[in-house]
């Protein structure tokens, strides 16, 4: 009858409720985080366990290397925004219009993608973008009738390479996200516009774009972590970690190569910090000016 | 609350971002699966574990096993064979000596990681006394590269003596004599020779923009070494033999008689490709190339020759070792004494050296197999079958010219800054050879102080 009492009660159910959830989180997330806050101020080998201050740090602020990485990662990130907000958007605004026939088919098609290993598709990015005149992207520009290059040495063409990686992947996830933001507009708001003669580009901007808002925040958000977290599609479509002069570097994978690669969990552990205040600046900042902190109602 | 509620959504967001890395790593472990997981050895032996990242290896160890638990009655091991993909298994196995928990009873590591696995307090067995018997057979600088403060913590494979691999039906068509190339000035005179008679089709060799070989090659010829020979150093890649190997690189490309090795260096997917195609007529690799020669292009039975590789002047060295897996034993190990007597065995006595070249195609670290005439004629073995010419013939010639480099704790560091950023900047990028030198030198000691 106690545990009867117990959990009935409007006092304690909830918070019975939420325990896994809390336990969860301080198990997998607050302890690594705070280990981690703790790690990158030690030097850690088997056996040999040192504190070493801020030295971690103030090695990163001379390792070229982990600049490139960041750098890197900006430019990544920036580009994924640029390509994968607005497209998928106009997408899912595509296949909800009465414009185009079969939906259902082009909404599995697009999503496809994200149902396939990166470890396969990097695979295959990887042979598609190989230098030699046989690899497909050089026998396209074959027939275009340019000379064949090497997509994965040059730092732009390499970024092409990421990033049509990335579009291929995500547009589908991304334009499902929209899709499930759109069906929460109320369709008389488009009937009214269509009474008043409305276009259908004046009611995708006037209508869909801004009630989308919450939708489209939140897809920034994550893309901006996906886009600083991106690590798997370098270190496939390079074969391993190593890219001719970093040009496939990320954080990421600078923190893989420290901590896992070279066994300096300490160094690799400041490079994780780093990322992680990146994130924080560049969402907090994104956010506020999106008004999420903003009182509700105004 | 909405506010409190988008601080907490971004906070867990950015907590993700580790745990994004946890599944990432995840991910490619899933990939990376043990692909192989064989159990050899009565029920009634000590149980042990090995970790390899080459299937193949696997086949030798399990023979040698059983010659093993004939040989030891009272010593019977069972054995579980794990193959994880290379990087995988290297990354497992740094977590679980770091970590204390996890590590298999042997594993195979490949030589330029093993330096991370001799910081801090060593996590191996020291093999010294297991070796003891087999130790005056062994090429003493195969012991040396896998030891530390002269604990010897991994049992070598192979010499990797280097040697050139000349595709003869392409300097057949194109009337050049391989056999006649003794230097570079040779090798640059056969390669304008070739250009000409093939109208630039054929290239001579491909210049790798992914990996040091010809560095080490240049380095090994002159005695000279980059990580100044030890643990001491210093590091300095600022070498004449470099800047000569590199400017004779630079030239040949600028010649347009050898090209840029596609995929960065030979041993890739697109660099057997190019074999294949028959786009080079030769380059220079370790003798454990043979095997990829045959898993990879059995369509080139019959073409390929082995050849000393040429020299900058004659009489410096014409060969060096390069690669390798030391097979090392965990501390974690319940029997490490049982564990590194059997692997010594396996890969000390002159029985496993045998089964070495039989079954993996290694030039072994018992060099008197080398002249067992036995194992040198013996036509029907698979790697002598395949080969124009016989390579126990140049491994002979070049027995007492193979040179060494030294496998430090900051080799990663040289060999990351030389095959990431300046072979790039050199054959990719256009930057001069000095210069490019002095930009890696500067790297490096800016990581190493």
């Amino acid at each position: 009858m106690k545990i009867k009492s117990f959990l009935y009660s409007k006092k304690v159910a909830p918070y019975v409720f939420v325990v896994p959830f809390i336990l969860s989180l301080l198990v997998f997330w607050a302890y690594p985080l705070f280990s981690t806050i703790q790690m990158s101020f030690q030097s850690i080998l088997p056996g040999q366990i040192e504190w070493v201050g801020l030295a971690n740090y103030q090695r990163l602020l001379r390792d070229t290397v982990f600049h490139t990485a960041i750098s890197n990662s900006l430019r990544y990130m920036f580009w994924t925004l640029v390509l994968l907000i607005p497209f998928p958007m106009i997408f899912a605004a595509m296949v909800d219009s009465r414009l185009v026939k079969a939906s259902g088919f082009w909404k599995a098609l697009m999503y496809l993608p994200a149902l396939t290993s990166v470890v396969i598709s990097g695979t295959l990015f990887r042979l598609l973008f190989a230098e030699m005149p046989t690899g497909q992207m050089n026998i396209l520009m074959q027939w275009l009738g340019q000379a064949p290059v090497a997509w994965l040495k040059d730092d732009t063409l390499a970024l092409m390479a990421l990033l049509s990686l990335a579009c291929w992947r995500w547009t589908g996830v991304n334009m499902l996200y929209f899709m499930a933001g759109m069906k929460n507009i109320d369709h008389d708001l488009y009937e009214a516009a269509d009474i008043d003669g409305a276009t259908g580009l004046q009611k995708f901007l006037r209508i869909t774009v801004p009630l989308l808002k919450p939708t489209t925040v939140y897809v920034l958000t994550i893309s901006v972590y996906a886009g600083l977290a991106m690590f798997l599609e370098s270190f496939m479509l390079w074969g391993g970690n190593n890219s001719p002069m970093n040009i496939g570097l990320t954080i990421v994978g600078y923190l893989y190569r420290r901590g896992i690669e070279r066994n300096e969990f300490g160094y690799a552990s400041a490079v994780g910090l780093v990322l992680l205040v990146i994130a924080l600046i560049i969402n907090i900042t994104q956010l506020i000016i999106n008004g999420s902190f903003k009182k509700e109602g105004k | 609350m909405k506010k409190v509620l988008a601080l907490l959504l971004t906070l867990v967001l950015s907590l993700s971002l580790f745990a994004g890395c946890d599944g990432d790593g995840a991910e490619s472990d899933a990939y990376g699966d043990a692909t192989a997981v064989i159990v050899v050895g009565p029920d009634s032996g000590t149980k042990m574990e090995i970790w390899t990242f080459v299937e193949l290896h696997n086949v030798f160890y399990a023979h040698m096993l059983e010659r093993w638990n004939e040989l030891n009655p009272d010593r019977q091991i069972q054995m579980t064979f794990v193959t994880y993909p290379y990087s995988e298994m290297h990354n497992k196995m740094t977590m679980a000596l770091q970590t204390g928990v996890g590590a298999p009873d042997l594993c195979d590591i490949e030589i330029s990681q093993f330096p991370n696995f001799l910081r801090g307090v060593v996590q191996l067995y020291p093999l010294n006394d297991a070796l003891a018997p087999y130790i005056d057979d062994i090429v003493p600088a195969r012991l040396d590269i896998y030891s530390k403060d002269g604990r010897f913590y991994g049992a070598p494979t192979h010499v990797g003596a280097t040697v050139m691999y000349y595709n003869v039906e392409i300097l057949e068509k194109y009337g050049i004599d391989y056999t006649t190339i003794v230097t570079w000035d040779d090798f640059t005179a056969a390669a304008h020779q070739l250009k000409e008679a093939s109208n630039g089709e054929v290239f001579m060799t491909s210049v790798d923009t992914g990996g040091s070989d010809w560095m080490w090659v240049a380095m090994a010829s002159k005695g000279e070494d980059w990580t100044g020979g030890s643990e001491a150093g210093p590091a300095n890649v600022q070498l004449d033999s470099v800047y000569r190997m590199l400017s004779m690189q630079k030239q040949w490309l600028e010649d347009g008689v050898a090209m840029i090795s596609p995929g960065g260096q030979v041993d890739t997917e697109q660099g057997w490709a190019n074999i294949i195609d028959g786009n080079i007529a030769g380059f220079p690799k370790a003798m454990w190339f043979m095997s990829r020669f045959l898993n990879y292009m059995p369509e080139m039975a019959g073409k390929i020759a082995i050849a000393p590789v040429p020299v900058f002047e004659v009489g410096d060295l014409r060969s060096v070792g390069i690669g390798g897996t030391g097979t090392v034993v965990s501390l974690q190990s319940s029997d490490p004494t049982l564990a590194a007597d059997y692997i010594s065995f396996a890969k000390g006595s002159y029985e496993g050296n045998l089964a070495i070249w039989d079954i993996l195609g290694f030039d072994t670290v018992n060099t008197s197999v080398w002249s067992d005439p036995d194992i040198t004629t013996d036509e029907t073995n698979q790697f002598i079958a395949y080969f124009v010419t016989n390579p126990f013939d140049t491994l002979n010639e070049i027995k007492d010219e193979i040179g060494k480099i030294a496998v430090v704790s900051f080799s990663p560091t040289i060999n990351e800054t030389i095959n990431i950023t300046t072979l790039n900047a050199i054959f990719e990028g256009g930057m001069g050879v000095a210069e490019a030198l002095a930009e890696a030198q500067r790297m490096i000691e800016i990581e190493l102080h």
